[in-house]
Formats: C-alpha cells, structure tokens, sequence
C-alpha cells in the first residue's frame, strides 16, 4: 500500500506538442464545434497566436506523449485496474494554443487513507511550462486506489 | 461576458450531449492517450470488478469544459476543478449546468465563481465542480 513516503515523489516530465491534428481528433471525439477551436484567424482577432486548446486538454497532452503514461502508478507499484479519478483541478496562468510544446513535471503532494485503509488517496500535481519557459498552469489529480483487502 | 455581468443565482452554462457509446470509448482512448482498458475492453474491466466498461472520467469533465466554453471564452476561465462522484455508465445521456454562485475581486480583475453539475438522464451527479472565470 501506498504510503506518507511517496510525498514528494517526482517523475519523468513529458514534453508535448500542440499538434492541430491531433487536436481535431479530440474535438471531433467530444463533438466540438465551437469556432474558437477551429477557426485560427478567430483566435488571431482576439491576440492569440492560434486557436486555444479546451480546458481539459492538458491532462491528455500529458498522457499522450509519456513514454510510459502510467508510470506514476507503476513507480508507486499500484494495479491500473484498482484505479478510479477521484478529482481533477486545473489553475490556468497564461493561454496555450496550437503550436506550443509544454512540458509537465508531476510531483506527488499527498497521500491519504480512507475509510480504515480500504482507499488510498494520491494527489499528483503538475506544473506546465511551454517552450519560452512561462509558467502556463498547474494540473492536480486525486487518484482513488481501492486497496486489497487483507485477508 | 463581456457584455452583461451575470448576477449571482444566474444559471449561464446549460448544454446536453447524446448518450455515451463503446464507440465513444474507443475514440476517446485515442483521442485523449488515456489508454486504460478498464473504459474499452470488457474482459478487463470484469477481471477488475465491474460490470461492463465505462465512461473515462476526463471524458465526461471534457463534455463539462465543452458546456462552459460555450458560454465563456476560454481565455478567460482561470480555474476548473470537479470531483468524480459517481461512475458514468454506457448509454448515460448527460447534462452538464453551471451556476454563478459568487461574485469576486481577485489577481486584480473582476471574477465569478460557478457551481458546475454534471447529470445523468436519471438526475444523478456523476460530476460536481467549480470553476472561476473572468468578467
């Protein structure tokens, strides 16, 4: 089971690009079809460089260029399968559009026990940075391990 | 928002999507990189407890963030946070509504807080979250 050592663990940062067609596979997926994402010279009028990515796009530039997208919970030693997203939070500190290559470095902040040992709660949170080193945001997630019961 | 300030009580995000598929599943695991075959493949998913696959949280935040983007810009959307409250099930048609619940003063620009829902066609919140956007 995961414990108070973990806090401060850090892993691999990632760097990931803002490719466009990557991005319309995203928007297509959800349904998007709001012009602010599409339209570049939209975003160009409002004094973006190109269209912004949606709010949650982050989390998934992240997993999608790790070279292991789960090697948080296997440096952890926790089973993908006993996983759940307990909370996601976003703090936005400067746009990112297509084009731009961020880089993540995610650190683990918290470790909690729920419920006499039967959940853990892991908190990672990460700093985006893109490539003129501005500081564009700040992702947390709680992840919810349902943990083995001793037998 | 630029041009009416909403007052607080206001309900400013309201939008409904169709329900979740496999289908949608399987393009969001590539869409997003999530690749974790508890939301595609259902051997694994019953090997791991559950009944049948189901929806991948960031999904359902992603259709959240669609609704409140659609009625705020998103250059001005300073936070967005929710907590995962329940499991969204296949074929679950969701809503998704925000609500100004505070008008603030912060980093110098004036601000709104929202209380942001996300339902199922039976009324239960599969997500609760915040976000606070710029006026």
């Amino acid at each position: 089971m995961v414990d108070q050592s973990a806090v401060g663990r850090t892993f691999t940062p990632v760097t990931a690009r803002v490719e466009p067609g990557r991005l319309r596979f995203f928007l297509d997926t959800l349904g998007e079809t709001n012009a602010v994402y599409r339209d570049g010279s939209a975003a160009q009028a409002a004094g973006l460089a190109a269209a912004p990515v949606p709010p949650t796009y982050l989390f998934c530039l992240e997993m999608m260029d790790a070279a292991e997208p789960f090697e948080f919970l296997t440096a952890l030693g926790i089973d993908l399968a006993r996983v759940l997203h307990g909370e996601q939070r976003f703090d936005y500190h400067a746009p990112v559009v297509v084009g731009d290559t961020l880089t993540f470095r995610p650190r683990v902040t918290s470790v909690t026990e729920k419920k006499g040992g039967a959940m853990t709660l892991i908190v990672v949170e990460t700093a985006a940075t893109n490539q003129a080193g501005v500081h564009v945001a700040d992702t947390s997630r709680t992840i919810v391990v349902r943990n083995a019961r001793p037998s | 928002m630029s041009s009416s300030v909403p007052a607080v009580g206001d309900r400013i995000v309201h939008k409904a999507f169709p329900p979740i598929t496999r289908h949608r599943l399987a393009l969001y695991c590539g869409a997003s990189g999530d690749h974790n075959p508890i939301h595609v493949d259902i051997d694994f998913a019953k090997a791991a407890g559950f009944p049948d696959v189901f929806a991948h949280g960031m999904l359902v935040m992603g259709y959240l963030g669609q609704a409140l983007t659609d009625a705020v810009a998103p250059s001005r959307i300073r936070s967005f946070s929710t907590r995962f409250a329940a499991i969204t099930q296949l074929g679950a048609a969701l809503t998704c509504e925000g609500t100004v619940t505070e008008l603030i003063e912060q980093g110098g620009e004036k601000r709104a807080k929202l209380a942001l829902t996300t339902k199922d066609q039976n009324g239960e919140i599969k997500l609760a979250g915040e976000a606070v956007i710029a006026l």
